[in-house]
């Protein structure tokens, strides 16, 4: 069968905070999602992550989107649709590079546990202005057991350091993304 | 159908369209698809949707009604075998009829509508349907190059349940003459083009309130890699 088409993608563009992070930059409208993937009960080890999108001269990108998708502290992606309600683990997040003063970005989430021999880790997803189509990558752990995992052991060596964060104080971890240069962060294709 | 015909995205770099030049990857994509083809996106659940947030005529009132040319914008959210795609959610942002976006960096010296946020958002029903209620964009100049306007647009940004279901785009309006002025538009191959231009539905205009347009929504996975 013939397939069809898919709808091109295009840009995020500058502006899009009104309508995909609206509180937190301040306008008047509700946000279905936060930078936190957790309630105020989560079960795990609460971790905070904090990190930067640098542009090909090295300037932090601050119109730049980032959305988390992750297991929780047992493995699993969450199945249930998110409520408004919710006070324990929703696995997604979103938060834009433009209210941190120096362009970062900044979650809240629990370290996942990662099931079927992969590594604990997180999906990134990546927006911005000048970007025509988004961009994946993942978060790894510094701290955890990285070896065996399929998709670090698919990439060229020199370039693993590109996916794993790194600690910056108890339960706190920095992701620092480099669009191009020497630390060209690894991007995949789905 | 050939492959090429299914190449349907821009490049990462479009040195037209200047910001992809410090933005885009220097090096290739990794490949993973098949460690990643069960990774999933998150469902939502109604409660997260207001009445009125795929209204954008009503759903930032604060006297009067937004100024502007009222339309309609409907279509469906499909994957690439036609089938229609339910509960996936699909949020919009605009300029306002000015050609003005709330956004607080932005410094287009047209008029804000105190009426007007231009955001909205809906999930998809059973047979894959949205539909929002807004005001026509107005064209506004950006700074990429002298005298540099975008066509008349809608952002769009759809979460699907899969993980390759994600998409960002624009929707454009059939016949506008910047289009061919246009490096964000122009970045996706000429074949491609079409695919992003909303059809005018005489059938579905609302007679005494609003024309309407349909924009259907094609999702499918990125890679490059030519065969299943
Ligand atoms: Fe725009």
């Amino acid at each position: 069968m013939d397939k069809l088409r898919q709808t091109p993608s295009q840009t995020v563009g500058p502006f899009f905070a009104y309508g995909l992070t609206a509180r937190q930059y301040g306008y008047d409208f509700t946000s279905i999602v936060d930078n936190s993937l957790v309630g105020a009960f989560p079960m795990g080890i609460e971790i905070d992550i904090i990190g930067h999108v640098f542009d090909g001269e090295g300037k932090p990108i601050p119109d730049a989107l980032i959305e988390f998708r992750q297991a929780d502290e047992k493995g699993r992606y969450r199945s249930v649709p998110l409520e408004k309600a919710d006070s324990d683990f929703r696995g997604f997040g979103r938060f834009g590079t433009g209210t941190e003063p120096d362009a970062g970005f900044h979650f809240i989430t629990v370290k996942p546990k990662a099931l079927s021999g992969q590594a604990p880790h997180i999906n990134v997803i990546l927006f911005m202005r000048g970007s025509l189509r988004h961009l994946y990558t993942r978060i790894y752990f510094p701290d955890e057991l990285n070896i065996d995992d399929p998709i670090l052991r698919s990439v060229d060596p020199s370039r693993i350091r590109t996916l794993i964060a790194e600690s910056s104080g108890a339960n706190r971890y920095q992701f620092d993304i480099h669009m191009q240069g020497l630390n060209e962060t690894v991007f995949f294709d789905l | 159908m050939d492959q090429t015909s299914f190449d349907v995205h821009p490049p990462h770099l479009y040195a037209p369209y200047k910001s992809t030049i410090l933005r885009s990857p220097t090096r290739p994509l990794m490949p993973v698809r098949e460690l990643l083809k069960d990774l999933t996106l998150p469902a939502f659940g109604e409660s997260l949707i207001g009445k009125l947030d795929n209204d954008l005529t009503k759903n930032a009132r604060k006297n009067g009604e937004p100024i502007g040319e009222r339309i309609k914008v409907s279509g469906v959210v499909m994957d690439e075998y036609g089938k229609p795609l339910a509960g996936v959610l699909v949020e919009i942002w605009q300029a306002n009829s000015a050609g003005r976006y709330v956004h607080k960096e932005e410094i287009h010296d047209a008029p804000l509508d105190p009426n007007f946020l231009g955001a909205g958002r809906i999930l998809t029903d059973r047979e894959g349907r949205y539909s929002f209620y807004t005001i026509k964009p107005g064209a506004y100049p950006w700074g990429n190059h002298f005298n540099a306007w975008r066509p008349n647009h809608i952002h769009f940004s759809v979460v699907g349940h899969q993980f390759e279901h994600r998409l960002v785009t624009q929707m454009y309006f059939q016949g506008d003459p910047l289009f061919e002025y246009d490096p964000i538009f122009q970045s996706v191959p000429v074949h491609a083009r079409e695919l992003l231009i909303a059809k005018f539905r005489m059938d579905w205009t609302e007679p005494e309130f609003a024309l309407a347009y349909e924009f259907n929504i094609i999702l499918g996975r990125r890679s490059s890699t030519p065969f299943e």
